[in-house]
């Protein structure tokens, strides 16, 4: 089945696009920040609230039944969106960074002092910091897996990393500060030759890319509703069923328990077990609208759609000159890094911001990257599948005045 | 919030010499803020008086002098001579200077009484730039007033 691809219609169905921010049109950059949400979106959460509110997995009461059967219809809805086997693989987490607290906590006991813990270099600091803890925990070392001149992971580097056995690989799919994308499903396989457990940050990938975790086979992929124009408040956690189940939950309590007394409690089986407490249902029910928005629209043409304006923004921003760009390579995706000349950052993203445009300018969350670049920190164009030519044609001029203040 | 709270912080301070009254240009420059005609002009008085600021010397551009909440780096020091607070300050972000030039406009040379008295949203507002305010600009703006208010206090 085609669908039809109307750019104008997908744009549409976004209500907080349609702003004036004093004199100009709100020209909207931050998608890799957070998404803007579909009106399908915002209307699931207000449906859910005025019709159906309840607690799920609870009561023997209509209402109940109802919030549940919906609730674990998003879970079914995850599981064919991300092709994973079964429906228990998929927890329900508040975002990307609590499902890799998870992992990192769960998975304590099954590493030892004098363990290897692989960090792609270019991580989100959500994707760093965890495994630190874990490292702090119990011993291990942590090794910061090296990056290629086009600033994606170095496949040769980490073919060496490699032969020191690591018990856990933490990639990122696409980097949240540059855009840059590493061919995950290769560094998978070969990270699970050398016996490795494998864990890939899908956040800045999944509203962009057909994500297929059978397909890159790794342990665990995670990735945040907010950022795939659902709310924020929900996030996933995929895990292969046998390492799923190893996972020592974090959070205890409600819901994941089998039997509780005060000679010992028996917990719940999956995904309960790793569902500690009343999760953030309506956003979980948001999550399943902004799913069904995705798959509203036809994939190819959206791909397409945002890999040409990431070209056509690359482009701009060299013609422009004055500007450094960083790692922007031809199958990046979703962002831009960019500075002026050697102005602030800060000081661009101000002056940006007087003319309606929202990008981010700081760290991104990538200290160690940033360190790597001998930067302080950059500006980040990022977009989503709502933006147009015309918002970057909006941002490139915008940038034109602030060269012409800074320069 | 900022580690340059307490005037007993065992830091390396600028000679009592570096804290000067501020030059008559900064006044001057503030009241063309005012009443600039259109965001270009206002930001570009506001690095053009940041540029009137002296800048701070390498060797007191630490960590310990910093003030955090900023995504830039600035860096603020004090001094009083009776009962008159003098600041010397710097950022590495030229809006941030500015900023900062216009807040001292407003406090340098003030009395504890003067400082604490200080409305910095309202003086904020009356400069159009009410907007640079918010708690969740990272220009560290709040920070600073309150750490120039801390110091004042102390």
């Amino acid at each position: 089945m085609t669908i039809a691809f109307e750019h104008d219609a997908i744009r549409a169905q976004f209500p907080t696009l349609a702003q004036q921010l004093d004199e100009s049109p709100l020209c909207y950059l931050d998608t890799a920040a957070t998404s803007q949400k579909p009106q399908s979106v915002i209307d699931a959460i207000n449906h859910y609230y005025q019709f159906d509110n309840a607690n799920v997995h609870r009561a023997a009461h209509q209402l109940s039944a109802r919030a549940t059967k919906h609730y674990e219809t998003v879970r079914e809805q995850v599981k064919s969106f991300i092709n994973s086997a079964k429906a228990e693989e998929i927890i329900f987490t508040h975002g990307t960074t609590e499902s890799i607290n998870m992992v990192a906590y769960g998975i304590s006991q099954q590493i030892s002092a004098n363990d290897i813990i692989l960090v792609d270099s270019a991580a989100h600091h959500a994707n760093i910091v965890p495994w630190q803890e874990l490292a702090k925990r119990t011993g291990a070392t942590i090794k910061p897996i090296p990056l290629n001149d086009n600033l994606s992971i170095d496949h040769c580097a980490f073919e060496q990393l490699l032969t020191l056995s690591p018990k856990l690989v933490a990639l990122s799919h696409v980097t949240n500060a540059l855009g840059t994308v590493n061919d995950v499903a290769t560094l998978v396989q070969k990270a699970k030759s050398a016996g490795a457990i494998t864990l890939v940050d899908g956040a800045q990938a999944i509203a962009h890319f057909d994500i297929d975790v059978q397909q890159i086979d790794c342990d665990f992929y995670v990735f945040s509703g907010h950022k795939m124009y659902g709310p924020t408040g929900v996030g996933i956690l995929y895990g292969r069923f046998a390492q799923l189940d190893q996972l020592v939950p974090m959070l205890t309590g409600g819901e994941m328990i089998k039997t509780v007394s005060f000679t010992g409690t028996t917990f719940g089986s999956l995904p309960n077990k790793l569902e500690a407490g009343t999760p953030a249902i309506s956003a979980v029910i948001g999550l399943g609208a902004a799913i069904s928005f995705i798959n509203s629209l036809p994939k190819a043409q959206v791909r397409q759609h945002e890999q040409s304006l990431l070209e056509y923004l690359q482009q701009q921003l060299t013609q422009l000159g004055d500007i450094t760009l960083y790692g922007a390579n031809a199958n990046n995706t979703g962002a831009v890094a960019f500075n002026l000349a050697n102005e602030h950052h800060q000081d661009v993203g101000i002056l940006l911001d007087q003319q309606g445009i929202a990008v981010r300018c700081g760290h991104h969350c990538a200290m160690p990257l940033m360190e790597l670049l001998a930067i302080k920190g950059c500006c980040r164009a990022s977009i989503g599948v709502y933006n147009s030519k015309q918002d970057i044609d909006q941002f490139i001029a915008a940038l034109v005045n602030v060269k012409a203040l800074l320069l | 919030m900022n580690t340059n709270s307490t005037s007993d912080t065992a830091i390396l301070q600028p000679a009592a010499s570096a804290f000067l009254p501020l030059d008559e240009k900064v006044s001057l420059a503030v009241i063309a803020i005012e009443n600039a005609k259109n965001w270009q002009d206002k930001y570009r008085q506001i690095m053009l008086v940041g540029k009137v600021l002296a800048p701070l010397a390498e060797a007191y551009k630490v960590e310990a002098a910093q003030v955090k909440g900023c995504e830039s780096q600035a860096w603020l020091y004090h001094h009083q001579l009776e009962s008159a607070h003098f600041f010397c300050a710097d950022s590495d972000s030229r809006i941030v200077k500015g900023l900062i030039a216009i807040l001292l406009s407003a406090t340098h040379g003030k009395t504890t009484s003067e400082i604490a008295n200080f409305d910095l949203e309202q003086y904020f507002t009356q400069l159009g730039l009410s907007g640079q305010l918010s708690p969740s600009r990272t220009n560290g703006l709040t920070a600073l007033a309150n750490a120039i208010k801390q110091f004042a206090a102390t």
